[in-house]
């Protein structure tokens, strides 16, 4: 249980909601349909793979469902989905291919 | 027909973002179930689910509550989690930007990471889509996932204590999201944004939550550019 007031954590979620939305609308709402600078293009074409392996590199290498050991199911699963997921160009199949070495790898150890 | 191939890319959105679904409806359980144990009461537990729909962010938000920080700092360290986000609107801008008001008013209120990457991935194999399509795929991946993570907290508040454990489902976000990555990395380029991004994430670990993975993702996007730029 918390100390904070009713009004107190309306704040939060109505600062966190705004914010939050200001934060996603920016580029979007700011530029519009002008063209932004190629060197600035350049960059964000790699914004997806630049964001998310490092977003999920900690969860893989110390996951809190084991109190951040490394674990090697996860490893291998997440090794599993890249190169299945790569060879494939499948979410689905990468995805299918690293569950079930997880779930593999969780059932004999 | 211009609204028939819109509704088949909105379509073509709900089917992509299926997968998403398994992993977003037990997380927002879990959500509704410690945000009620911090004092939350239904109505601020669903509020918040439904203004900031953002996971990381909400979590974080009521793991500070928990430890009963100042509500500047619950506001910092949450907001924080999800700066990333303008790097998502940055990137989706040029396919999205031209857009009318009210639709970018949506597609940023539904700016999150699974749409982000399921989006961006589509806009990048077929560029030479009409925007309309663009943005029906976009609203797509997020239709069923927008009210799930709302009913999802709804479960959890109502449910409390008495949920299940879940069966190691930690880990199929990771799974989901590098099932996701793997097909982007087509050149060298965007294999190397990646290990930079792997690499820096790991170093940058002891910055506050939020913080190291914008810096580890600018050094990315720099390394993804320059292997470009020197290779064509």
């Amino acid at each position: 249980m918390t100390d904070y007031t009713d009004a107190q954590i309306w704040l939060i979620i109505a600062v966190m909601g705004v914010a939050t939305f200001l934060i996603r609308f920016s580029f979007l709402g700011l530029i519009g349909d002008r063209k932004m600078p190629d060197w600035v293009l350049r960059h964000l074409r790699y914004t997806p793979v630049a964001v998310l392996p490092g977003l999920v590199a900690p969860l893989v290498i110390w996951p809190d469902a084991t109190g951040g050991a490394t674990d090697p199911a996860r490893l291998l699963a997440a090794l599993m989905t890249l190169v299945v997921g790569w060879r494939t160009k499948s979410l689905l199949w990468g995805a299918a291919a690293g569950g079930l070495t997880f779930v593999a790898l969780e059932q004999l150890f | 027909m211009p609204s028939t191939t819109r509704n088949s890319a909105f379509r073509q959105g709900i089917v992509a973002g299926l997968p998403f679904l398994v992993v977003g409806g037990p997380f927002a359980a879990l959500f509704g179930v410690i945000a009620t144990q911090a004092g939350l009461d239904m109505a601020q537990a669903l509020s918040m689910s439904f203004l900031v729909i953002a996971g990381a962010a909400q979590f974080t938000a009521i793991q500070l509550m928990n430890e009963a920080a100042p509500v500047w700092a619950v506001l910092a360290a949450s907001l924080a989690v999800n700066l990333r986000m303008a790097m998502y609107s940055a990137s989706l801008q040029p396919h999205l930007g031209a857009a009318p008001l009210w639709q970018r008013l949506v597609v940023a209120y539904l700016n999150v990471d699974a749409s982000f990457a399921l989006g961006i991935q589509e806009f990048e194999e077929r560029p030479e889509r009409p925007l309309g399509e663009k943005v029906a795929f976009f609203i797509g991946t997020m239709v069923l996932m927008a009210p799930l993570w709302v009913i999802g907290t709804l479960i959890g508040v109502l449910a409390g204590d008495s949920l299940p454990e879940g069966v190691s489902l930690d880990f199929a976000m990771p799974i989901l999201f590098l099932g996701l990555v793997a097909p982007m990395l087509k050149r060298l380029a965007h294999l190397g944004a990646a290990v930079t991004s792997v690499v820096a994430a790991l170093a940058f670990s002891g910055l506050p939550d939020g913080i190291g993975i914008l810096f580890a993702a600018f050094l990315a996007m720099a390394a993804g550019a320059e292997i470009e730029r020197r290779r064509g």
